[in-house]
């Protein structure tokens, strides 16, 4: 029976099993319904919604100020990033110039973000795959960092530290010098998921030749960030369409060609190490100065539209704003990267075995509140 | 030729094994490099960062003083309606009236900790707490009254 009452009508030796809403693999509550002849996955439907509290509507009754915060629950491992887009939006219309020190801290928590969320999917990765130790060394670099995060900005995960016009108080005293402690201690443990995990005979036999992405898949199906790049689809927004100064800055945009899951892991694995790159050559380089344009309490954006793309850790994400010249948005709509990327799923379990689906979830790396927000 | 093949993909597959065993023999046999912390058994020793964001909290001085003025900036300021402002007319020394709050209520249950309510405020009056044990068995005890009974508002904060 489907959701509607009626008979599944299926064909003899095929049977149908459903993965989630609650399994500890799908990092969340999305349910797919896997159509199965023996191992072998014959169709993979994803059903989504489990989780959808209608952001973009709540937005649509918040001020232009408030409704930034909620952004953080959307894709919640890069929060700081979503909370930047929305920032970026909402500057783009009132024609503000940032101030150069929030431009910088910006870039540097947004990078420390990426370096973090990696960092997870790395450990999250292991996890699926049967490997429990890479989940506890992962996440002991990424308490560093939000010990960072925590310091400068008060919150872990949820920081909610832009506000339209710059961040939202300047950057703690002890920040550089618990940055730079921290990139030391990251660039050492790298070595440490290489030799851990990347080199290991089992997880290269589940990650190698599996789940396949074109790039004319990727493309048509919109697949952006990480997972793009990893066909060989060049879409870094950070190259393309640079925002806060990353067209200063020196760093590759990370190309494989290979499609496959090891690919996607390899092209993640080596943006940690661009996004250390990105640090280093800020940390030292703070400006002096303001770190919040004035803007006025009540804002308000002039009548029109409003588009800003950034690349969050799992690729595009799009705030597109309409104004009607009041005080909150008339309509919001969010292009997320993970509902983009979900769609990548049916195309690249079919034909795969039922192991395969969970390598082919865990690389792209898949955020579920980010799918339904 | 197989042979060889065979003989060498055993050999790199060892050795990938042995590699990873290598990292977490090392930590095994180290335990000082574990940088886990022990919750709740170091409570007495656990310092959160100054600017952690637990609650909405506010600051009373010794003679049981705030400088909470009533002028409902953080109500408005806040996305989720978790302050309430109630206030009084309250009788000055010199024959006037005064706005002075009542009760300055904050629904914790309902609060996001998005600090948009301390930015707002333009005396100071509140600020973000540590503390962030805050589990209850019933619900109602999460409503609280920040402002102490019989405070006053502190001299000259308009």
């Amino acid at each position: 029976m489907n959701l509607l009452g009626e008979p599944e009508v299926t064909e003899e030796g095929e049977f149908i099993i459903n993965i989630g809403p609650q399994h500890p693999s799908t990092h969340g509550v999305l349910h797919l319904k896997v159509w199965l002849d023996g191992e072998t996955i014959k169709k993979v439907e994803p059903h989504i919604g489990y989780i959808h509290r209608s952001i973009e509507k709540m937005s649509e009754s918040l001020s232009y100020r408030n409704f930034i915060y909620v952004t953080s629950r959307m894709d919640y491992i890069s929060a700081h990033i979503n909370n930047q887009a929305c920032a970026l939006t909402v500057e783009k219309g009132l024609q503000v110039e940032v101030p150069a020190r929030a431009r910088v801290v910006r870039v540097l928590l947004a990078e420390l973000t990426r370096l973090a969320s990696h960092q997870l999917w790395w450990g999250c990765t292991g996890l699926d795959l049967g490997a429990v130790t890479p989940f506890f060394y992962a996440f002991r670099e990424r308490e560093a960092i939000l010990d960072i995060m925590e310091e400068t900005c008060g919150a872990r995960l949820t920081q909610n530290f832009m506000v339209p016009g710059g961040i939202m108080y300047d950057i703690h005293p002890n920040f550089q010098n618990r940055v730079k402690t921290v990139l030391i201690q990251v660039k050492e443990k790298l070595k440490e998921y290489d030799e851990l995990v990347t080199d290991n005979v089992i997880f290269q036999g589940r990650v190698k030749g599996v789940g396949v992405l074109t790039a004319e898949d990727a493309i048509s199906l919109g697949i952006t960030g990480p997972s793009a790049r990893a066909s060989g689809v060049s879409c870094d927004v950070r190259k393309w369409f640079p925002y806060e100064g990353y067209e200063n800055l020196q760093f590759d945009e990370v190309l494989d060609t290979g499609g496959d899951c090891l690919a996607r892991y390899m092209v993640r694995m080596r943006e940690m190490k661009q996004s250390i790159h990105i640090i280093e050559q800020l940390i030292d380089n703070i400006p002096e100065g303001d770190f919040q344009a004035k803007t006025k309490m009540v804002i308000k954006l002039p009548k029109g539209e409003f588009y800003q793309r950034v690349e969050t850790a799992r690729g595009e994400l799009g705030v597109y704003i309409v104004s009607d010249g009041g005080s909150s948005p008339y309509r919001i709509k969010y292009r997320t990267p993970n509902f983009s990327n979900l769609w990548a799923l049916p195309v690249l379990a079919k034909n795969a075995k039922i192991g395969d689906l969970i390598s082919i979830m865990a690389t792209l790396d898949l955020i579920i509140p980010d799918i339904d927000r | 030729m197989f042979l060889k093949d065979y003989v060498g993909t055993v050999y790199k597959s060892v050795r990938s094994l042995l590699t990873g065993m290598k990292v977490t023999g090392y930590y095994f046999t180290h335990p000082k490099e574990i940088q886990t912390q022990e919750y709740p058994d170091n409570r007495a020793t656990l310092q959160m960062f100054d600017r952690f964001k637990g609650e909405v909290i506010m600051p009373h001085d010794d003679s049981n003083e705030h400088r909470c003025t009533g002028c409902q900036a953080c109500e408005i300021a806040c996305p989720n309606g978790t302050i309430k402002i109630i206030t009084k007319q309250e009788l000055q020394p010199d024959g006037k009236k005064k706005k002075a709050i009542d009760a300055f209520v904050y629904h914790l249950e309902l609060c996001t900790l998005c600090n948009m309510c301390v930015s707002a405020c333009p005396s100071d009056a509140i600020k973000m707490g540590q503390s962030f044990e805050h589990s209850v068995y019933d619900k109602r005890q999460l409503k609280k009254i920040l402002n102490k009974p019989g405070s006053k508002v502190m001299e000259g904060v308009e």
